[in-house]
């Protein structure tokens, strides 16, 4: 019989304390530079959530799955190219490129499919926020099943047969070390996450803030109302904004498949908590505040995961989000798109 | 066409809405014999088709036992599960429907519940393992189930107004994000704690007669049909007891607050307290059915308690109708019980499950038997002109 006193914790053998601050300390450098890499894939994918809040006030919560159809699609198309392991390094740019371009437009697809279906009909008829959330949920659980039961296999080049397993993907890129900061590693796959975040968030940022379509955004965000008197096309706004959050989401794809070289049909959930985690952390509706978050949120992860050996890692997010909520709900860097720049 | 459709539709609506007027309208006797009539019914369902005591059969209710179809599940097992899910959708309907709180994590409080009577009840928990060392008691010492009942109400009422305390006082949907979270650290503490059983989880744990055992002549393992009629009549006490609160002045104070919190304050309402309150009480609703599920089941894992089923729990209250009770345990039982029934489909039940969350949020965004109040409030809203922030 079980039973006999608390049994000893999992990890904690013999004389190991349940905290573990040598692992963290003797190695800050190196976590610090590994929670910014996984930060950088929730950046990306936080800006989808971001940009839908800023503008409709409502939590995409199909989002996460829009984020998984990029991964597969880019695996399809990989796989269609007849992608070996560790091609040239000039064809592994070409095909990270192709990579990039597929994966957006996928997820921009699927997101501009997520607006019309689940979300359209419900704003004209300004049904409560709790709807919107059901059919998201909805949603996302048809698209989950979608590829859980076929699309997994027919994007892996095993027909439609069903199957659930976790796909692997061929790597591109041998990650290798490129580079030793103050006794950090870096890899050259997580230079180019960091760098590809930075630089899409930028992009994103200038669209935003300097273009015609931009000012539409911020004018939508800011009053509908007044928008649509000033001759802005709500609905087209509202199109942009979630395609612009899907194409966010196909990078975060791509990044995703150059790190971890698998993808399954539920990798969306975890994910997509995290993200939008991080938009709350960072302002939700701010751009530069989903990428702040991001990274933020990447570096607590694997700090917490080194000091409790994986064990509460899944935890730290959500403490994360209860204690910014409740003492600063408006994120680090404030709410607001329509007010990020005016 | 498009005329003679809306023309069959202002028709069904006259019937459909007819009928609840007509109900109303009949004498109370009346009323309650239907009433009466529909509980002895609910009560008799387990021997669908059959006559208890004949050997006599009713043709044609057997269609709808889910074991008249090959590999079938027990029948009276399904009920119960149907049972346990009516008495969370009643209680998640008190902080949904009522109080308009978005809750994705009920199945925490429903993880507490049944977490309470594991930790306290079973001779093989780490707890009362604990305990039995301090104190020097016998290695099957355990607490009683029927003290179990109390300490778990306690655990999850507690648990309610732990997460309400510091949550609700954000938004709707910032609230229903935390709350998901709050369901997942349950889940992973429980899975992770040497005092929770970890992932193995906890055998041994207790029911109305005692530890599990071939012995119990009622609570058995094989059938299943006391634990339906325990769970129905819990649901039949809880549904009495949370209709009377609905219509109490913290009933009437959680419709304020849901149509319209900040004119509910100005009428001097506390809206926290309130909130507090609805989220405690759901909390203990939703606590008593994960204690009835741990007491039937025996034996509890951490996993069981995953995010899919805070969705399925929240969809049950949503389809069903938010706000009004039958139409959330119509909800609770349509989920539970379709699933099983079609089982030859069971591979597409996850599809087939969102595909109907879609549908019928878009088609009727109200659920299938709503409040009627609730039903003004979103004819009122669709007039008003879109209000995004």
């Amino acid at each position: 019989m079980r039973g006999r006193g608390f049994p000893r914790p999992r990890n904690g053998a013999k004389g190991e304390k349940p905290v573990n601050f040598d692992a963290l300390f003797g190695d800050l450098a190196q976590h610090t530079v590994d929670g910014l890499s996984k930060g950088a894939i929730y950046a990306l994918v936080a800006l989808g959530y971001t940009l839908v809040y800023g503008v409709l006030r409502l939590i995409n919560f199909a989002h996460s799955e829009i984020f998984m159809v990029g991964t597969f699609a880019i695996l399809g198309t990989w796989s269609l190219l007849g992608v070996a392991d560790n091609p040239p390094i000039g064809m592994a740019i070409v095909y990270l490129l192709i990579g990039l371009v597929v994966g957006a437009l996928a997820s921009g697809a699927t997101a501009l499919t997520v607006e019309r279906v689940a979300y359209r009909r419900l704003r004209r008829m300004n049904a409560p926020p709790l709807i919107f959330l059901i059919t998201a949920i909805g949603l996302s659980l048809v698209l989950v099943e979608l590829f859980a039961l076929w699309m997994a296999g027919f994007f892996s080049g095993r027909g439609f047969t069903e199957n659930r397993l976790v796909i692997g993907i061929p790597p591109l890129l041998k990650q290798e070390t490129v580079l030793s900061v103050a006794g950090a590693d870096i890899t050259n796959v997580q230079i180019i996450m960091v760098v590809a975040a930075l630089v899409m968030l930028y992009g994103l940022d200038q669209f935003i803030n300097r273009t015609r379509y931009g000012r539409g955004v911020r004018a939508v965000a800011q009053s509908p109302d007044t928008a649509a008197l000033m001759g802005v096309h709500q609905d087209r706004v509202i199109m942009l904004v979630f395609v612009l959050g899907g194409l966010m989401a196909g990078a975060a794809a791509l990044l995703w498949n150059m790190r971890y070289g698998i993808t399954k049909f539920d990798i969306g959930f975890v994910v997509g908590l995290k993200a939008f985690t991080a938009a709350v952390l960072g302002g939700i509706g701010n751009l530069r505040g989903a990428l702040l978050g991001g990274l933020l949120l990447g570096v607590i992860e694997v700090y917490a995961a080194t000091l409790t050996r994986s064990t509460w890692e899944d935890v730290a997010a959500f403490v994360v989000l209860v204690v910014v909520l409740i003492f600063r709900p408006t994120g680090l860097l404030g709410e607001s798109l329509g007010k990020a720049r005016a | 066409m498009t005329e003679a459709l809306r023309q069959i539709n202002e028709r069904r609506r006259h019937v459909l809405g007819g009928m609840g007027d007509r109900w109303r309208a009949l004498p109370r006797w009346q009323r309650w014999l239907t009433l009466l009539a529909g509980v002895a019914f609910l009560y008799y369902l387990p021997f669908l088709g059959d006559i208890p005591g004949t050997n006599l059969i009713i043709p044609g209710l057997d269609w709808f036992r889910t074991d008249s179809i090959d590999g079938g599940a027990n029948w009276a097992g399904v009920l119960f599960v149907c049972a346990l899910y009516v008495l969370v959708a009643v209680g998640l309907n008190v902080v949904i429907g009522l109080a308009g709180l978005l809750d994705l994590g009920y199945v925490g409080f429903y993880a507490v519940g049944a977490y309470s009577v594991a930790l306290f009840g079973s001779a093989e928990s780490p707890v009362v393992g604990a305990l039995q060392e301090q104190f020097g008691l016998s290695s099957d010492w355990a607490i009683a189930w029927a003290i179990c009942i109390p300490i778990a109400l306690a655990f999850s009422l507690v648990a309610g107004v732990l997460l309400g305390w510091p949550t609700l006082r954000l938004r709707g949907d910032y609230l229903a994000i935390v709350t998901l979270g709050f369901g997942e650290i349950i889940r992973i503490v429980a899975k992770n704690s040497g005092w929770a059983g970890e992932a193995q989880g906890v055998p041994g744990i207790p029911g109305p007669e005692g530890p599990p055992s071939p012995d119990n002549k009622v609570f058995g393992l094989l059938d299943i049909k006391p634990w339906y009629w325990l769970a129905l009549s819990v649901v039949l006490v809880m549904v009495l007891l949370v209709r009377r609160l609905e219509h109490s002045r913290v009933g009437r104070s959680w419709l304020a607050i849901r149509e319209d919190e900040d004119a509910a304050a100005v009428m001097g309402v506390y809206p926290f307290k309130f909130k507090l309150w609805a989220f405690a009480i759901g909390a203990a609703l939703g606590g008593f059915s994960g204690l009835l599920f741990a007491s039937r089941s025996a034996f509890i894992q951490p996993e069981t308690f995953n995010v899919q089923l805070s969705i399925l729990f929240v969809a049950m209250v949503v389809v069903g109708g938010s706000g009004n009770m039958a139409g959330v345990a119509v909800g609770a039982f349509l989920l539970a019980y379709l699933p099983e029934r079609f089982r030859d489909f069971s591979e597409y039940r996850v599809l087939a499950f969102g595909l109907a969350l879609v549908l019928i949020m878009l088609l009727r965004p109200q659920g299938l038997l709503p409040s009627r109040r609730r039903t003004r409030e979103l004819q009122d809203r669709a007039k008003e002109p879109a209000n995004v922030a």
